[in-house]
């Protein structure tokens, strides 16, 4: 609150029912609770005429990865869009750049965050992150079934944050082996361009029908400690979302 | 025997690329479990992260009355919706910290603290890594006993040939459960040989419900047939339960060093120095390739 008062800006100390009493202060409204706060605020924003931007995972309004869906016109008009999870932001831009290339029957992500960085809304909506990770994958990575397991690792000094993607193909990779690797390529240079650094972590390995891709996310340390890739990937994701709103906003208004 | 857990290694949910596809589904391993159990309860295992609450309620459809919920030693608060949830079902509630060497006596315990607030019936000392020696088990079990209303059990590997000798250091400081299977089948060097513990337990005349000669000819005619490497002590799992790292890693290590030709203890010495915790098979493919370019740098 003080340090939102430094930057000019003005805090509501009184939750959705404070906002309510100012509706000019704000048009998009980022949500940062948890799943079950926003399941009650959605509709209470949508009453005020305010667009939603979901960082939990209730998944209210369809999902939204900046670096997959570059066609950002079905976005802007939304009231309510679902930023996924850190695992999801992380991973559904790889696993997509693999099914540009060839079918994917199945993808599954192994998201490793520090425990420092997961917060009490994580660890009490652990099925939550699970579900709607998978649900994502399927959705925006175009994947028939996925899942997602997450961990949360104790050492000390914090772990950055690590993800594993395991793909099966419809078929054998053998002949699309470049071109999985150049999209992969190609897609790491897209999401760097919102986080620096974001990272290849072990070599993509292709065996067959299965390809294996690990990619590690260092946070800015701007705002947030260095091991807390998982919450710069989602918020420098829902900012990206925002501007894009804001943009539109501000031409229709002119 | 009193319960019997039928569940894939990493839970339900766990059958995945990252930790091996079951033979079966969940709902054949517990149906079948279930039709024939005579006496014992069936017993499955959740870890939050993997398993969600919906495979909790559809297991115990199938007949599952008991549910061990596993975190990592530090991390028991994940476990709040599940152990309510489970209690909610009526289950047998377990809460399960595994890699308890990872932390102190008086940290596990606060920990625990939590499990049994959230609901647990009872909470494991479990020894994941193999790595606790008798004392550390002692101590930890006897924190436990003074301080929990909650039963209290114990899990062990073998890694360190002290499958046995702990587990018989936890019945001294009150444990109610110890966990057990034939002929020790199970990750790293085994868990406690089920034949092993009662033939010891006849010894010493501590009570139990198990008939030795039964456990003896199921362990040899029943599982030593299905076993496909044997459970042993040899200088990786002895590794595992040296430098503590989780079991289920020995085989994914052994297979990444024959890829990249290094020295898999090598590959489970640096997860242990990185903090590797249970689930994350999917660091050793990385270090192997860190290990393979270290050491093509060394012979340039």
């Amino acid at each position: 609150m003080a340090l939102a008062k430094e930057h000019g800006l003005k805090p509501i100390y009184t939750s959705i029912e404070g906002f309510q009493e100012e509706p000019e202060l704000a048009d998009i409204v980022f949500e940062a609770t948890s799943a079950k706060a926003h399941q009650s605020n959605a509709p209470i924003l949508k009453e005020m005429g305010k667009r939603a931007i979901d960082l939990t995972p209730a998944a209210i309004g369809p999902f939204f990865v900046p670096a997959v869906q570059e066609d950002a016109n079905s976005v802007v008009e939304l009231d309510n869009v679902n930023m996924v999870t850190c695992g999801g932001q992380a991973t559904i831009p790889m696993i997509k750049a693999v099914s540009d290339v060839v079918g994917v029957d199945y993808a599954e992500i192994v998201a490793s965050i520090s425990s420092k960085s997961a917060g009490i809304g994580t660890r009490q909506n652990i099925d939550e992150f699970t579900v709607t990770t998978a649900r994502a994958i399927e959705q925006v990575a175009n994947v028939k079934e996925g899942k997602a397991i997450i961990i949360l690792n104790p050492a000390d000094p914090p772990v950055l944050m690590r993800n594993t993607i395991h793909m099966q193909l419809s078929e054998d990779a053998d002949t699309h082996t470049e071109n999985i690797l150049a999209s992969l390529e190609e897609t790491l240079k897209k999401v760097q361009a919102y986080v620096p650094g974001y990272r290849f972590k072990a070599d993509p390995v292709i065996q067959g029908k299965i390809v294996t891709v690990s990619v590690e996310v260092e946070g800015n340390g701007d705002f947030l400690p260095t091991y807390s890739g998982n919450l710069d990937i989602i918020t420098s994701a829902a900012v990206k979302t925002g501007e894009l709103m804001a943009d539109h906003m501000m031409v229709k208004e002119y | 025997m009193d319960i019997i857990e039928a569940t894939h290694g990493d839970g339900l949910g766990g059958s995945s690329i990252q930790y091996g596809f079951s033979k079966e589904d969940e709902k054949t391993i517990i149906t079948t479990a279930v039709q024939h159990a005579k006496q014992a309860k069936i017993a499955v295992l959740l870890l939050p992260g993997v398993g969600t609450i919906e495979h909790l309620k559809r297991a115990h459809s199938y007949g599952a009355s008991v549910v061990r919920v596993a975190t990592h030693c530090t991390e028991a608060d994940v476990s709040e919706q599940h152990i309510r949830a489970a209690k909610e079902l009526g289950m047998d509630t377990v809460g399960f910290l595994m890699m308890a060497h990872r932390t102190s006596a008086e940290n596990l315990l606060e920990e625990a603290k939590k499990m049994q607030d959230y609901g647990a019936d009872t909470i494991y000392v479990t020894d994941s890594a193999g790595a606790l020696t008798m004392n550390e088990v002692r101590e930890r079990i006897r924190l436990f006993k003074e301080n929990l209303s909650a039963k209290i059990g114990f899990h062990g590997h073998n890694n360190l040939s002290l499958g046995v000798a702990n587990s018989i250091a936890a019945i001294e400081e009150g444990a109610d459960r110890i966990d057990t299977s034939l002929a020790g089948m199970g990750a790293g060097a085994g868990n406690t040989a089920t034949e092993q513990l009662v033939a010891v337990m006849n010894k010493m005349g501590i009570d139990h419900n198990v008939d030795l000669y039964q456990s003896m000819d199921a362990a040899e005619d029943v599982m030593k047939p299905m076993m496909k490497r044997p459970v042993q002590i040899d200088p990786l799992s002895l590794t595992l339960g040296y430098t503590g790292v989780y079991s289920s890693f020995l085989l994914f290590a052994e297979r990444a060093g024959k890829e990249y030709d290094v020295d898999p203890r090598d590959i489970l010495t640096r997860l242990s120095e990185m903090g590797a915790v249970g689930g994350q098979e999917d660091w050793i493919i990385g270090v192997a390739q860190e290990l393979a370019k270290e050491k093509a740098k060394a012979t340039v």
